[in-house]
Parts: structure tokens; sequence; C-alpha cells
């Protein structure tokens, strides 16, 4: 009898995810409705207009969700050339030795930097960097933002990606060596293609991250609703124009808001679910 | 001649060996300096207002502030009603996730074939993956909205979206590690199903649970777009759950919005840092301890 009750107990909880996970999609459509009825699907998405005055008001999506793919690749683009080398460093060079578990520690611990403190070495640090850059005079943009958001992911793709090269057999990489190659050669010829998918996966998780990161940017990207057409620009991501603009929103604003945390979570649900296939095929083969 | 030129291969293949080497330590040091810089500022302007006001004295005005500012004395006050905040909705989160997020966890593992199993855990990572805002937005519709008031309760629920995936994975790998003949041989021993569960799974998956917990704990901690969206902030200690509330990463948003208040920014940061880094820290040592 009590283990029934314990079983039903266990049921109701994994039950409870899937009311928590139907509920959230339930209610983000429900809020947003309204601002899809009045402009469509995709009105709403490729309108890059967001007026809020209420003589002329109007709301579009378009300017945040290139702000929001601009900053993220860009970031992504920019932690490859440091996170691959971390991975290759814990994973491949010195795999199993105590420096790795130093090194892999203090990325991780890069990991546990709240957002808004990132924000903060943001703009008192590296803002004054980017302006004598002479990127813009005020130092926010898209610049700015993608270089936190960066580091910000570094832990994130390199972590993972040193799992998958620490999976490869030895033996695997002694038969190129046995043939003469050298370490970076087997690198090239054998470790990278042979974990190519894995570390994929882990790059496109790190997209995730950066797709949805929030204080961070907010506090760096300048907070403008112009579409961003270069490195040097204002904008906004999703993420920012929410945590900006929904305190004193109301009506079909806040409605506007809610559509474009629906398309949020559809865009990273999406890029999660492709990172977690592909590696569930991995780890079935 | 011909050994010449493949003597000459050689070298230059060694060579690009070496500097492929040379770049990969180059970056991976490069990689973690940014770590170093991020500590290095913080303390280094947060030691000086790190002191015992810090605890025992609400966050100041930012009138206060100015003629503080003005006369050339430090700023007044500190940030108990950020601490008495984060400990009030970090705690209640915690509340909610435990028992939910041990036995999905535990339904997870028990049923790994199972198609309704399959699907959860599909959704977990689902919610994992959800933005922090997003979830900010979900609480203010479910909490904050019917309630009509910003509170303690609506930040602890969107803290609890947050945690629940990190806790649910964490108990079910552990869980996957056991051996099934520990489950078997209590089952045989006669005691109930149940009380295998307790007295013999959890206990032994204790280490990788409890690591679970604090390293979920240590990420919510320092979250501040989802209670911009619910507990709002809040000028006093309040320890009323359904009462706006603020929170550590709460006020270093309202000090970095207030020229004033800057000079307090930092020590707030810093206190933030130390007891992640701590959790951070005490996690790791668990793990070690309780190694499967």
């Amino acid at each position: 009898m009590k283990d029934k009750i314990f079983k039903g107990l266990l049921f109701a909880a994994a039950l409870a995810i899937l009311l928590l996970t139907a509920g959230v999609i339930y209610v983000l459509v429900k809020q947003s409705l309204n601002v899809f009825h009045e402009y469509g699907v995709f009105g709403f998405i490729f309108n890059a207009e967001w007026d809020p005055r209420p003589e002329t008001e109007e709301y579009g999506a378009w300017s945040f969700i290139i702000g929001t793919l601009f900053t993220a690749f860009f970031a992504l683009l920019l932690c490859i050339p440091f996170s691959l080398p971390v991975a290759l460093f814990n994973g491949e060079y010195f795999k199993g030795y105590k420096i790795s578990s130093f090194v892999s520690s203090v990325v991780d611990l890069l990991a546990g930097i709240p957002s808004i403190v990132y924000g903060l070495w943001g703009f008192y640090t590296l803002r004054p960097i980017v302006i004598q850059l002479g990127v813009n005079a005020q130092g926010f943009g898209i610049f700015l933002a993608s270089i936190v958001l960066a580091v910000m992911i570094i832990p994130y793709a390199s972590s993972l990606s040193a799992e998958f090269l620490s999976m490869i057999p030895d033996t695997v990489k002694e038969g190129a060596y046995s043939l003469g190659a050298t370490r970076a050669e087997t690198i090239r010829h054998v470790s990278l293609p042979m974990a190519s998918s894995g570390i994929v996966a882990a790059y496109i998780l790190a997209l995730g991250r950066a797709l949805g990161e929030t204080m961070a940017v907010t506090m760096l990207i300048g907070n403008t609703t112009n579409v961003p057409t270069s490195l040097r620009d204002t904008g906004n991501t999703m993420a920012s124009v929410i945590a900006n603009q929904f305190g004193e929103a109301d009506g079909l604003k806040l409605s506007a808001l809610i559509g474009i945390g629906l398309l949020l979570f559809l865009i990273t649900a999406v890029i999660n679910l492709i990172a977690k296939f592909i590696m569930k095929k991995l780890s079935v083969r | 001649m011909s050994d010449r030129v493949k003597f000459s291969n050689v070298k230059k293949r060694a060579a690009k060996d070496k500097i492929v080497f040379g770049l990969v330590c180059l970056f991976s040091f490069l990689s973690m300096i940014p770590l170093f810089l991020i500590i290095w500022e913080v303390v280094s302007k947060g030691y000086k207002n790190f002191n015992w006001r810090l605890f025992t004295q609400v966050a100041p005005s930012s009138m206060d502030a100015l003629i503080a500012k003005m006369s050339g004395e430090p700023i007044p006050g500190g940030i108990l009603n950020g601490i008495t905040g984060t400990i009030l909705i970090v705690g209640m989160a915690v509340l909610f996730t435990i028992p939910l997020g041990l036995f999905v966890g535990i339904y997870l593992s028990e049923h790994p074939e199972n198609k309704f199993a399959r699907t959860v855990s599909y959704l977990t990572d689902l919610l994992q993956g959800m933005p922090s805002i997003v979830i900010g937005i979900i609480a203010y519709i479910w909490v904050v909205k019917p309630l009509r008031s910003y509170s303690a309760l609506a930040g602890s629920v969107a803290l609890t979206i947050m945690m629940l995936p990190m806790v649910v994975r964490s108990t079910e790998e552990t869980l996957k590690m056991l051996p099934r003949t520990l489950k078997e041989s209590g089952l045989a021993l006669g005691a109930s199903y149940t009380s295998v569960i307790f007295r013999v799974i959890l206990p032994s998956g204790f280490g990788g649970i409890f690591t679970g917990i604090l390293l979920a704990v240590s990420r919510v901690m320092g979250e501040t777009a989802p209670l911009m969206l619910t507990a709002l902030g809040a000028t006093v200690v309040n320890w009323n759950i359904l009462k706006p509330t603020s929170a550590i990463p709460l006020l270093i948003w309202d000090f970095y919005n207030d020229p004033n208040l800057v000079d307090i920014i930092w020590s707030a940061s810093l206190l933030l840092l130390i007891v992640i880094f701590l959790l951070n820290w005490i996690a790791k040592i668990v793990a070690r301890r309780w190694k499967i």
C-alpha cells in the first residue's frame, strides 16, 4: 500500500514536469495572442518598427530578432579561437594531468559568475577599451555585447568539446602516430574529425546560451530599437528588450513583449533540441 | 638531393607541430585571463566598503548617498535588504525544488525505457534551455498577475523553474550510476520499495544529488532578469512572501542605474562572488568525498 502511494507520487512528480511545460507554452501563446491577432504572425516577426507612443503605436520584433542573432553568432565566432584550444588542452594534450583539471576548473568558474557581474565588467573595464579602439563614441553596442557574451560561453563550448575529444580511444590515435603523423596532424586528421559532431553539438548548446542571455547584454548593447547592420551599431536583443520594457508595459505592448518571449523560447528550444539530438545519436553509437 | 628535401619536410612538420602546441597553450591561458580580471576588479574596488555595515544596514537612498558623497564621506548603508531577500527567495525555491526534483529524478532513473519517462526527459532538457527572462515572464503571469502584486513568492517560483531541470538531471544521472544489485539486494531482503529508495538508493547517491543541488543554488543565486519581473525589489527588509522583496543581484542592478550609489556596487558583487565560489567549492569537495 505504502509502495503504491509512493510510486504514485513519483509518477505525479514526473507528470508535473509535463504540466509545467504545457503550462509554459499555453500562457506564452495565450498572452501573446493579442499581438499576433493584431499584426498576424509574419507581420509581427518581419516588422522592424517598434513604437510604443500611443498615437502611432506599432510593434514588430524584427530588429530584436536580428540583434539577437547578430550578437549570438558573432559571440560564437569570437569564442571559437579560445574554447577550441581549451578543449584540446584538456581533452587531448594534457588529458588526465593535474594542470588540465586546474585549467578546466578555472574556465568552469567563468560559468559561475553571474550575468550582472559580467555586465559590470563589460561596462567599467571593456567599454573604455572599445571607445579607445574607436569602434563607436559611447562604446555600447553589438561589438561590446558580443565580446562579453563570447567570454560567457567559453566554458559551455569548451568543457563539452573536451569531453568528446577525451572519449576518442587511444588506439586510434596511436595508429596515426605509428604511421609517422605528428601530434598536430593526428589532431587535425583523426581527433577533430572523430569528435566533430560532438563538438558541433557543444557549440550549438553554447549558441543557445548566448541567444537567451539577458542582463549582461542589456547593460552593454545600448538598447535602441533600430535594426543593427554593423558591429558598431547599438541595438537590442529579444531578451534585453523584455528586460528593459516589461516593467511599465501593459495592453498591446505587454502582449508584444510576451510574443517576443514566445519567439525566443521557440528559437532556443529548437537550437537545444538539435544539439541534444546530435548528442543522443552519438551516445547510441 | 632528394634526402635533403625530405629532411626539410620533416623539420617543417615538426616545427608546425610545436607551433600548434604553443598556440593551444597560449590561447588556453588567454581564456583564463577574464576570470582573474573580473575577480581582480571586484576585489580591488569592493574591499573598501566590504565591512560590517554591508550586512547590518539596508541600501541607502539616492539622496543620502548624494549628501554623503558631497561631504566627502563614504556612502552610508549596506545591502541587508538584499541579503535577507536572497535568503528568502532562494530558500523558498530550494524548498520547492528538492522534493519535486528528487522525485522526478528517481522516476526517470527507475523507468529508463518507459515512453512517458522519455518524454519527461526531453521536456526537462527543454526547460533547462529556457532563457531566464522567459521564465521571468512565466512567473509574472502565473503568480504576480493573479496576486496583483510583485512578491518574493513569484521570485522563488521563477527560480524553482530554473533549478528544477538541473536537480532532476543530476539526481537521475547519479542514481543511474548506482549498481542494479544494490536495489535488488535491498528488495531481496524483504524491504519495501519505498524503504529501499529512501534507505538504500538515496543515501548511496547522496554525494551526486547534493552536489547537483548546491550547483543549482549557485547558478540561480546571481540571477537578476527573472527577479526583475517577479520580486521587483524593496528598500526595506521584508520577510512577507507576498510582498515585493529585494535580492543582492537586484540591488546591484539598482546601484548600476543610480550614479550616486556606484561605490557600493562592488562590495555587493564581491559578496555575491564569494558565496557562489564557496558553493562551487563545497560542491566539489562533496562530490569527491561521496564519490560513487
